[in-house]
């Protein structure tokens, strides 16, 4: 009988700053794992924080993490060369064989990025890139994440990239991401496919605008973020009704999650 | 097969077992309750018959074997993580009849929820053997005939409860037949008690329509509810926990991590890195609780949770009544219903 809570050392590949509180982890890890899934690392004596994988790749994952509690703060004192615990990875995660054919419009704001980047990734590397429609926010200029996969991404497919506020004399979009959601231009929209990821009230509205351009609900997917103390539907946390967001999510059909009332 | 014992006749078969498990049964302890000179019934490992509480209800359960208070799951030292060592013995655990159910409801989160079964559970739960306290009467808070866990026909070793100052018990384990009859003073075949009806009645909502949740049922429990817990820390069938790690002060190196009770009614429970916090309105925790207990557990497993033993009643300081809000709810759905009804 195997235990699942004792977490494997991972050794960190690499470390990306994006802004003064968000970095990219390259942890080296063999083995499956989908965009949307998420892991538990640890650092021991100051616990365990579910993190989403923001990038898969031979023998790593990426894992983005942002300054904002007890567990993240400690693993931004861990370096190249060092390891941090992890076991995972937990979650459904997305199915990328779903949006891989068809118009698709992915909808991200801040950290929110992270679990949908896998999808966008491997949209902008399929022949679907060009029906690829991708609406990604931040709260500044001075938060953005992924800023290199942002200038690749533009390339290959339609990004609208945008700020909730800016510094006068910005030059770029500003506004929430609701206000581009109606200018993406779909030949179909009750075939096309929505996927938002973000902070609740962003997902929310967001669903409207979906809905008020005819999109159908179970065209609509969604990520939830909850605190998870196990990843193993045991110690309830993360639960939502009958669901349990690390076992039947954190990916959700929006026929699905509209009946999960916090 | 049934025997009947004198109280030192069974008093020498505790005595025996005692050699072979150890006995975690309700404990009456006496100045140790909330107040100034009141008392409680709690768990704790006992080597005597004298010692066991067989009359009153405990005020909280049995679960604390399963889901300690606080427990540690394994050590950090340098880079090694290690789990705690344990005692092989097995442990005869003395339960109720509503408690027994509740130990079903424990194994399907612990050990069927989810691919993974959960490791720390399953080494305590693989050396529990329960014995069941028969009810002859019903406590005032309980609801156990509606809940339908009011009898239990299986799932434990031994019965026993007094009556008329002799012990009657209900062996179903063939191995202990000896010691048994050899420290009994007849042979009786009778089944544990039971209660076949309670002073308190409820009435469970077949279907729970997601419209319930904006209902103001709720309400009333913003500000009656502290949001103090306590309902879910004597529950028998709550199973939520927290891990959390903890550093020894003289050695920063070497350090735990723990799993201790967790509550979806107390302060933090939902909190995301960043501060995201869901349900802050107590009526709110209350709704996600009751759901649970009633509709939630039931969609996804087929049975309802709560087992209507009554202790979150009791154990309330702000005397809120968990089977009062079952009716209520109950009564909201109907009206809707007939609201609808009315309208078409």
């Amino acid at each position: 009988m195997s235990n699942p809570y004792i977490p494997f050392a991972s050794k960190i590949l690499d470390v990306k700053k994006h802004t003064q509180k968000e970095y990219t982890f390259r942890m080296e890890y063999h083995g499956e794992v989908k965009p949307g899934q998420f892991f538990e690392v640890s650092v021991p004596k100051f616990g365990e924080a579910p993190i989403s994988v923001s990038g898969i790749g031979d023998g790593y994952v990426e894992l983005t993490i942002r300054r904002v509690g007890r567990v993240t703060n400690e693993v931004f004192e861990n370096y190249v060369g060092d390891s941090l615990l992890m076991r995972g990875p937990y979650g459904n995660g997305f199915d990328i064989s779903i949006f891989d054919h068809g118009e698709t419009l992915v909808v991200a704001g801040g950290t929110g990025v992270s679990p949908v980047r896998g999808v966008i990734e491997a949209l902008a590397a399929s022949p679907a890139a060009k029906d690829t429609h991708v609406i990604v926010g931040f709260r500044s200029p001075a938060d953005m994440l992924f800023r290199s996969d942002l200038e690749e991404w533009k390339d290959k497919l339609d990004l609208v990239l945008t700020v909730d506020g800016a510094p006068e004399g910005y030059a770029g979009n500003i506004g929430l991401v609701t206000k581009y959601i109606p200018q993406i231009q779909l030949r179909d929209v009750s075939a096309a496919k929505a996927i938002v990821v973000g902070p609740p009230p962003m997902m929310r509205f967001s669903i409207m605008g979906f809905l008020d351009m005819g999109f159908r609900e179970e065209n609509i997917w969604v990520s939830n973020e909850r605190k998870m103390c196990c990843g193993l539907g045991k110690c309830g946390h993360c639960r939502i009704g009958d669901k349990y967001v690390c076992l039947d999510g954190p990916v959700f059909n929006y026929t699905e999650s509209k009946n999960l009332i916090d | 097969m049934g025997f009947v014992f004198s109280r030192d006749g069974f008093a020498e078969v505790i005595r025996q077992l005692g050699s072979r498990y150890r006995i975690y049964a309700p404990v009456l302890k006496k100045g140790e309750g909330r107040f100034t000179d009141t008392d409680v019934v709690r768990y704790d490992y006992v080597k005597n018959f004298d010692e066991i509480e067989l009359e009153k209800r405990s005020d909280y359960s049995f679960k604390e074997i399963l889901l300690p208070v606080s427990g540690t799951l394994f050590y950090f030292t340098e880079d090694k993580v290690t789990e705690p060592e344990m005692d092989d013995r097995e442990i005869l655990v003395f339960v109720r009849s509503c408690d027994l159910h509740a130990v079903k409801r424990f194994d399907q989160i612990y050990l069927h929820n989810g691919q993974e079964r959960d490791w720390f559970y399953e080494r305590v739960r693989d050396r529990l053997k329960f014995v069941l306290i028969g009810c002859r009467e019903s406590f005032d808070d309980c609801f156990c005939v509606d809940m339908h866990t009011n009898e239990s026909t299986d799932g434990y070793v031994f019965s026993v409860e007094e009556a008329d100052g002799e012990i009657y018990s209900d062996l179903k384990e063939e191995g202990l037949r000896e010691l048994f009859s050899g420290n009994s003073v007849r042979e009786e075949d009778k089944a544990p008690a039971h209660v076949e009806t309670n002073k308190i009645f409820v009435s469970v909502p077949d279907e729970v329509p997601v419209s319930i949740c904006k209902d103001k049922v709720w309400d009333e429990y913003d500000s009656r509810c502290i949001g103090c817990g306590r309902c879910t820390l004597v529950c028998p069938t709550c199973t939520c926990f927290t891990m959390e790690d903890i550093y020894y002060s003289d050695n920063g190196k070497v350090g735990e991590r723990r799993r201790v009770h967790a509550s979806c009614m107390i302060d933090g429970y939902s909190n995301v890195a960043g501060g995201g916090e869901y349900r802050k309105k107590h009526g709110e925790r209350m709704r996600f609780k009751v759901l649970h207990k009633i509709s939630d557990f039931k969609k996804k497993f087929g049975y309802q949770m709560c087992v209507g033993c009554g202790r979150c009643d009791m154990v309330c300081p702000e005397y809120i009544s968990f089977s009062e809000c079952i009716n209520k709810v109950d009564r909201a759905i109907r009206s809707a219903e007939d609201g609808k009804e009315a309208q078409a």
